[in-house]
């Protein structure tokens, strides 16, 4: 449907993208709109690529759960290899938010591919809006590198339509209480980028 | 009570058994259905249990139920394989309290080895099968279902799928009903089920089909949605939820809640309406053969197909052959499949399986990816416990093969389906080889509790099931126990164990890597100078080693200290 908003972040697994979607999903649904949240769990969890979807509606009701190719208002990628693998999801006129953290993949360890070089600018050339952060550097300054995913939710908050305290409040919602401070922290840092 | 909140659908499925009273609750895990038991156990009204298997779990559910509890079970489609034996004659007695059966599929193998459709198993069983599209069907559809159990007294099939039970969408809230345990009288010819008591319940179930299908045919949970279109939609489940988003009000839909027994005069009043109508159902077309059975013209799987996951981009595409613009990378995108963890302990063994190059009968969880590159160590996949019962009969065939051919299990999968196996081959004398890859937990489906592991899922302490001893009672003497990261005890005991004359057991003991009680120890780093870069250490398909085309690295952000690769080393260049 045209008034429903897409956002889809992708990872690997392991990188923390189920709590981003979940944090997302508590914010787009603070502000009273219908919101369906998908994730993948499972096989998919292990070291392989990761996708979830965050869906919210204007006006009236999301329909269905997933996201395709075109779709995707926002592209949120905690990895850039992932972000060449999901970009044909974004709509034309999408952005595309992604870490410039490479983890490679079974096949580039064991020599077989090579992960491709300059993804970003390749992505770039192709008149996509992206914003490339190096989130990873950014959690480690904070002490733990598992705050990746909310460095990136930061970058995003700033780009939405939604306040800034929509997403501390989802944060507080949704991280255990001794992880709170280190990710308020994280989702400044990004805020700020 | 009456608050909102985003809930993913299994969660609601929890709920549904909170506010529908439901007191019992007994399931094995399995992806996508997992996390219904992990949220029922959060109440502190229901009693919730990981059993050893489906089986035992819709046993010990239907034991409940018919001493008059509401109780449910829930299972992933190929758990409902595993259950089916009491399914089908559960079907025959019908119920006390009411007794629901969630078994969730997997269009598109998300985490399956098949993709098989379990509305089958509703028509073969003869039971009402209900099909939530969202979180908040997912709740109510659960009510319901306890409901119409004891209206019909029948066991009810809630069927689930991957996109339903792993979305979120908002749910309304409300309170719990409290359901007294029903009185229980002794009743032969409700529940002995012999030759005598079943012929006389045969034609109680054929009524009560009868009976629930004329209920569907007005029944609120079959919703009709009418707009000005020349086009019907008939669908359920996720399918409906992808249609409407495809078609939003420029067709009809008739979105059935229950997708077994179908109502005969709802669907052809329903398509008399129209000039076209089109069946959109994932998987197989159970709903269309049924409408062509009744005379209903209409297209379905002519257009769609009956394998894989649909979305709203495949029905675009294949009913009005539309397509979204969109950006492509285009270079080689690397694949990224799933593979073991960093310091998982099942590494090891599998390397050692490869080195001595044998033929490894495999089974369901975190050790199938010892399948994958560069461990490729992997012959066969098929069901839960079929690693054991296969080495049996692939021996018996092939005794000269015996040495250097082995089977391999976990320790919740070898509770789960192995012991049987593991007896037939005591019994029957095949010189085999089985592994228990004992790594203390259930791995692949998210750390769930079992006998094994000395907690219940209510995390109660409890003595742990004792591996050795079972192996021992079946009649198995040969019985060994090895350390997976210790490599040349590994193989100097496969060796033994596979040559020796007789059957033989090795448990492969080290837990999960991701357990809490594992402590991590500080990353390794290879020394540069030292590191002549053979890469064997990088034979093991650790994630966190790697090949830069200049050096061997280790990525510290993944590295757990586990030690193996410095085992490989020749050059002492891994510290």
């Amino acid at each position: 449907m045209n008034n429903t908003v897409n956002i889809m972040i992708t990872g690997v697994g392991g990188q923390g993208s189920l709590l981003a979607s979940r944090i997302i999903g508590e914010v787009v649904m603070s502000q009273g709109y219908d919101v369906k949240v998908s994730e993948v769990h499972g096989m998919a969890q292990r070291g392989g690529s990761v996708v979830t979807y965050v869906r919210y509606a204007e006006e009236g009701k999301v329909s269905s759960p997933v996201i395709c190719k075109g779709e995707a208002d926002y592209l949120i990628s905690f990895e850039l290899l992932e972000a060449a693998r999901w970009v044909s999801f974004l709509k034309v006129d999408g952005k595309l938010i992604t870490n410039t953290q490479k983890i490679l993949p079974m096949p580039v360890i064991t020599g077989q591919m090579k992960y491709p070089e300059n993804i970003d600018k390749a992505i770039a050339e192709k008149n996509v809006d992206i914003t490339a952060v190096d989130a990873l550097t950014i959690a480690r300054e904070l002490g733990n590198e598992k705050a990746v995913n909310v460095v990136l939710i930061g970058v995003f908050a700033k780009k939405s339509p939604f306040s800034k305290d929509a997403f501390i409040n989802a944060i507080n919602k949704c991280v255990p209480e001794k992880f709170r401070e280190l990710n308020i922290k994280a989702f400044e840092k990004g805020y700020e980028f | 009570m009456n608050t909102k909140k985003l809930l993913l659908g299994n969660e609601a499925v929890a709920r549904g058994l909170y506010e529908a009273g439901c007191t019992y609750v007994s399931s094995y895990p399995g992806t996508p259905s997992t996390e219904i038991t992990e949220y029922a156990t959060k109440y502190d009204e229901i009693y919730a249990e990981w059993a050893t298997n489906e089986k035992v779990a819709v046993e010990t559910a239907f034991g409940a139920s018919v001493a008059g509890a509401r109780a449910f079970s829930a299972m992933k489609h190929v758990g409902l394989n595993v259950a089916a034996d009491p399914l089908f004659t559960s079907s025959y007695t019908g119920v006390n309290g009411g007794f629901v059966l969630a078994v969730a599929d997997d269009p598109g193998m998300h985490s399956s080895q098949n993709e098989q459709d379990s509305r089958h198993y509703a028509k073969a069983a003869k039971l009402l099968m209900l099909e939530p599209s969202d979180s908040e069907e997912c709740k109510e559809f659960t009510k319901i279902a306890f409901e119409l159990s004891e209206k019909f007294d029948t066991p009810v099939l809630l069927r689930l799928c991957t996109r339903v039970s792993h979305s979120q969408s908002i749910v309304e809230l409300k309170d719990r009903i409290e359901v007294p345990v029903k009185d229980y009288v002794k009743n032969p010819a409700k529940y002995i089920m012999n030759p005598a008591g079943a012929t006389k319940r045969h034609p109680i179930v054929e009524q009560r089909q009868k009976d629930i299908a004329k209920y569907l045919e007005t029944s609120s949970i079959n919703k009709t949605e009418l707009n000005s279109s020349d086009t019907g939609i008939i669908t359920s489940g996720a399918s409906y939820l992808y249609a409407k988003e495809v078609f939003g009000d420029t067709v009809s839909y008739l979105k059935l809640g229950a997708v077994n027994p179908l109502p005969a005069n709802l669907l052809k009043d329903f398509a008399s309406k129209f000039k076209r109508i089109i069946i959109i159902e994932e998987l197989d077309g159970i709903i269309e053969e049924y409408c062509k059975s009744i005379g209903i013209e209409c297209d379905g799987k002519n257009l769609l197909p009956n394998i894989g996951e649909f979305s709203q981009e495949l029905i675009a595409e294949k009913l009005l052959d539309k397509k979204n613009e969109f950006v492509s990378f285009d270079d080689n995108v690397p694949v990224r499949p799933p593979v073991m963890c960093p310091g998982c302990p099942h590494r090891g063994i599998f390397y050692t399986l490869k080195s001595l190059n044998y033929t490894v009968l495999g089974d369901i969880g975190c050790y199938t990816l010892g399948g994958a590159a560069p461990l490729t160590a992997l012959d066969t996949t098929i069901c839960m416990g079929a690693s054991v019962s296969m080495l049996h009969g692939f021996n018996k065939v092939r005794p000269e093969n015996a040495s250097k051919t082995v089977a391999v299990i976990g320790d919740s999968t070898f509770m789960h389906s192995g012991i049987t196996g593991l007896i037939d081959i005591a019994y029957n004398r095949s010189i085999s080889t089985v592994l228990v890859l004992d790594n203390h937990i259930t791995g692949m489906t998210g750390h769930q509790q079992n006998p094994c592991t000395g907690y219940t899922l209510k995390n109660v302490p409890v003595e742990p099931v004792d591996i050795e001893k079972i192996c021992s009672a079946a009649g198995i003497k040969r019985i060994r126990t090895i350390d997976p990261n210790d490599l040349k005890e590994c193989k100097k005991v496969l060796k033994e164990e596979t040559e020796a004359s007789e059957p033989s057991v090795v448990i492969v003991r080290r837990p999960c890597a991701l357990l809490k009680k594992v402590v991590k120890k500080p990353s390794l780093t290879i020394d540069t100078e030292k590191c002549k870069k053979c890469k064997a250490c990088m034979k093991i398909g650790c994630p966190a080693i790697s090949f830069n085309g200049e050096r061997v690295e280790i990525d510290k952000t993944l590295c757990v200290g586990c030690d193996l690769c410095k085992g490989l080393c020749a050059f002492d260049a891994i510290k």
